[in-house]
C-alpha cells in the first residue's frame, strides 16, 4: 500500500493539521515507509482471534454518580491562551 | 554523597549526618555544572526544590519521615506536577505550568517525601528512542557526549548516569525505560501495566504507558518503586490489588531459577559485541545457581508493526486535546476556528509527531479500521499468548535490551523506521502489558550493554530480586563515566 499526496492532505485535513505542499512530499515518503512495515501484518491469519485493548481482562468500573471535584475553574483557565469572564475565546463559529 | 545508594542517602539522611537541604544542594549544584553540556534537566528551579527539602528536614526532624523521606530525585517532564512548567519536550506545552499533581508526583513528593531536583528532557511526547526529537534540544550521553542517551526517557537517563541526580522516574511505552536505561548503564523497571497510576501522566499511548523507577541498581529501583504504586480510582485503568514491599524479597537465592532464552532474541539483527556480553550474563547466572530453558516467542516479529499501529492510533486520539484553546500553544494568527486548529497543531508539534499522529488517523479512518487496527489488536493477542506459553516453562525471560549499544546523534533521525528498529525487544513486553527491567551486564568499546529480564504478571518482586543477585555478583551497575566521577 502506498499513500498518495491527495491522500496525506485528507488524512491532514482529519487530524486538523496544516500541511503545505512542500511538507506533504517528504511526509509521504516517511509514512509509506512507515506503511511499509506495518504491512507486515496482513499476511497473518488472525481468525478467530479475539482483539485485545488491554492486557488485563478486567471490566470497567463505575463509580458513584456525585460530584468528586472542587471548582478549580480561575486555575484551570489559568493556563489558557485567551479566556474572558470565565469563558474560553475562539473565533466566531456561528454567523 | 553524589556516588551513593539510595539506601546510603537514606541512611545517611536518617542518621543526621547531612540534611536534605544539603544533599539536594549538592545535587543542584552538580546540574549548575554539568547540565548545559548534558541537557538533561529541562526545567530547574532551586526555591522550589530547597523548599521540598526544608519540609523534608522537618519530617525528619519531628519522626514522621518515611524511607526515602528528603532524597532528591529527577522527574521525567511527562508528569504534571503543580505550579511547575510541564512540557512533555513539545513546544505545544512549552509555557504550561500544571494547575494539578499527577498521581506518581502526590504520592512520590507530598507522600513520601522526596524532593524533586526538577524535570527531566524527554523525546516530545515520549515519542522517539533517542531524545532528539525534543523541542529542548537533544540531551547527550554521559558515557559519550557524541551519542544518543536513548529515549524517550533520555534526559532522565542521562541525569542518573551523570548523577545529576541519585534516581529519576521515567515512562515506558514502547521500551522508553528499558532502552535509555541499557544506554546509560542504569536499572530501570516498567512495571505490570495498571499497577502505577496514570492519572497527570501525560497521555500517549493509554493501553501500553506505564511509569517506573531508573536507579544505579535494582535495590533503588525498589525503594522507590513502594513510593509509585497503588491504586488510583482516577485512573480507570488502575489495578485494585494488595500493596506489596519490593524490597522484601531482593536477597532471595537463585537456585532453581528457571531463565527462559527465547530464540526471537538470540537471532540475527543483534550486535554481536552486545550478544557477546548477554552471553556472559547468561553465564554469570548458571554460576548463581539458575538453570536455562529454550523458549520462543513465534510472534514476537510482529511487535513492531502492531505497535506501530497501535500506538498511533491512540495517540492521535489522545493528543487531539491539544487545540490551541484551552491549553497549550496558538498559533498567532488565523481566520477561522478551523485554522486556529490547523496552524496551532501544525506549529506546536514536532514532525515525529505529527507523523504518528497522522498514522494513527489513518488507521483508525472509515473504511480502514479492521485492516488495520483490528487486526494490531489481534496480533497483540497472538504476542500476549506467546508470553503465556514461554511462561509455562519458565520463570523469568532474559534476552538482550536494545540490538546495540548508544548510536551516533543524528544516525537515525532521518529515517523513522531505522529508529522503530531499536526496540525490537523492548515493544512485545509493553504490548503484553508484562513488566520488564534492564540491568547493566557489560560494555562493547566502552559503551554500556543492557540485559533484558520480563517476568510475569505482578512478578516485579522477583524481577527485582534477579537483578539484585546479579549486581551482588558482578560490579557493572557501579561503574561511571570516567570523568563524571
Amino acid at each position: 500500500m502506498s499513500l498518495t499526496l491527495e491522500q496525506v492532505q485528507r488524512i491532514a485535513h482529519l487530524a486538523r493539521i496544516e500541511v503545505s505542499a512542500a511538507e506533504a512530499m517528504s511526509t509521504q515518503g516517511h509514512l509509506n515507509g512507515i506503511f511499509q512495515l506495518i504491512e507486515q501484518m496482513q499476511a497473518v491469519d488472525t481468525q478467530g482471534v479475539a482483539p485485545m485493548a488491554h492486557a488485563q481482562d478486567v471490566c470497567q468500573r463505575l463509580r458513584p454518580d456525585a460530584v468528586s471535584e472542587g471548582d478549580r475553574r480561575a486555575a484551570y483557565q489559568a493556563v489558557a491562551p485567551e479566556t474572558e469572564a470565565g469563558l474560553y475565546l475562539v473565533p466566531k463559529v456561528i454567523e | 554523597m553524589i556516588q551513593k545508594s539510595l539506601k546510603h542517602l537514606a541512611q545517611a539522611l536518617a542518621s543526621k549526618a547531612i540534611s536534605s537541604v544539603e544533599l539536594s544542594t549538592l545535587f543542584l549544584d552538580r546540574i549548575d555544572r554539568l547540565n548545559p553540556e548534558i541537557n538533561a534537566f529541562v526545567t530547574v528551579d532551586r526555591e522550589k526544590s530547597l523548599q521540598m527539602a526544608v519540609a523534608a528536614d522537618a519530617r525528619i526532624a519531628a519522626g514522621t519521615a518515611g524511607p526515602l523521606t528528603g532524597i532528591p530525585i529527577a522527574q521525567k517532564d511527562i508528569f504534571c506536577a503543580e505550579g511547575w512548567r510541564t512540557t512533555c519536550g513539545s513546544k505545544m506545552l512549552a509555557n504550561f505550568v500544571s494547575p494539578y499533581d499527577a498521581t506518581v508526583i502526590d504520592k512520590m513528593h507530598r507522600q513520601a517525601g522526596l524532593v524533586s531536583l526538577g524535570k527531566t528532557n524527554m523525546d516530545e511526547f515520549a515519542m522517539g528512542s533517542s531524545n532528539e526529537t525534543s523541542f529542548f534540544g537533544p540531551v547527550r550521553n554521559p558515557w559519550d557526549r557524541s551519542r544518543v542517551p536513548g529515549g524517550s526517557s533520555g534526559g532522565s537517563a542521562a541525569a542518573v548516569a551523570a548523577r545529576l541526580a541519585p534516581a529519576a522516574t521515567g515512562t515506558d511505552t514502547g521500551g522508553s525505560i528499558r532502552q535509555p536505561a541499557a544506554l546509560c548503564n542504569l536499572t530501570g523497571l516498567k512495571p505490570t501495566y495498571g499497577v502505577v497510576s496514570r492519572y497527570g501522566m501525560i497521555a500517549f499511548a493509554s493501553s501500553l504507558d506505564q511509569a517506573g523507577p531508573m536507579a544505579a541498581s535494582a535495590e533503588d529501583c525498589a525503594l522507590l518503586l513502594n513510593t509509585m504504586v497503588g491504586f488510583d480510582e482516577r485512573d480507570s485503568t488502575s489495578l485494585d490489588r494488595p500493596v506489596e514491599d519490593y524490597t522484601a524479597h531482593l536477597e532471595q537465592p537463585l537456585a532453581g531459577l528457571r531463565i527462559g532464552l527465547p530464540k526471537e532474541f538470540f537471532g540475527e539483527g543483534c550486535d554481536p559485541a552486545v550478544m557477546a556480553a548477554v552471553q556472559e550474563a547468561i553465564a554469570e547466572y548458571r554460576r548463581l545457581g539458575a538453570s536455562t530453558v529454550d523458549v520462543s516467542l513465534p510472534n514476537s516479529h510482529l511487535s513492531v508493526p502492531a505497535y506501530y499501529v497501535i500506538a498511533p492510533a491512540e495517540a492521535s486520539s489522545n493528543l487531539s486535546r491539544f487545540d490551541g484553546v484551552r491549553y497549550g500553544y496558538r498559533a498567532p494568527d488565523y481566520a477561522n476556528l478551523d485554522e486556529l486548529y490547523a496552524k496551532s497543531r501544525a506549529q506546536g508539534f514536532g514532525a515525529e509527531v505529527k507523523r504518528r499522529i497522522l498514522i494513527g488517523t489513518y488507521v483508525l479512518s472509515h473504511g480502514y479500521y479492521d485492516a488495520y487496527y483490528l487486526q494490531a489488536q489481534r496480533i497483540r493477542r497472538l504476542i500476549a499468548n506467546d508470553f503465556v506459553d514461554a511462561f509455562k516453562s519458565c520463570d523469568v525471560i532474559l534476552g538482550p535490551t536494545s540490538p546495540s549499544t548508544a548510536f551516533k546523534l543524528g544516525e537515525k533521525a532521518a529515517d523513522p523506521v531505522q529508529m522503530y528498529l531499536s526496540d525490537i525487544y523492548t515493544i512485545a513486553v509493553n504490548l503484553a502489558g508484562l513488566p520488564g527491567m534492564s540491568i547493566p551486564c557489560g560494555f562493547a568499546e566502552g559503551l554500556p550493554v543492557g540485559l533484558q529480564l520480563v517476568g510475569n504478571y505482578f512478578a516485579e518482586a522477583q524481577l527485582l530480586n534477579v537483578a539484585h543477585r546479579y549486581q551482588q555478583a558482578t560490579d557493572w551497575h557501579v561503574r561511571q563515566p570516567a570523568d563524571l566521577a
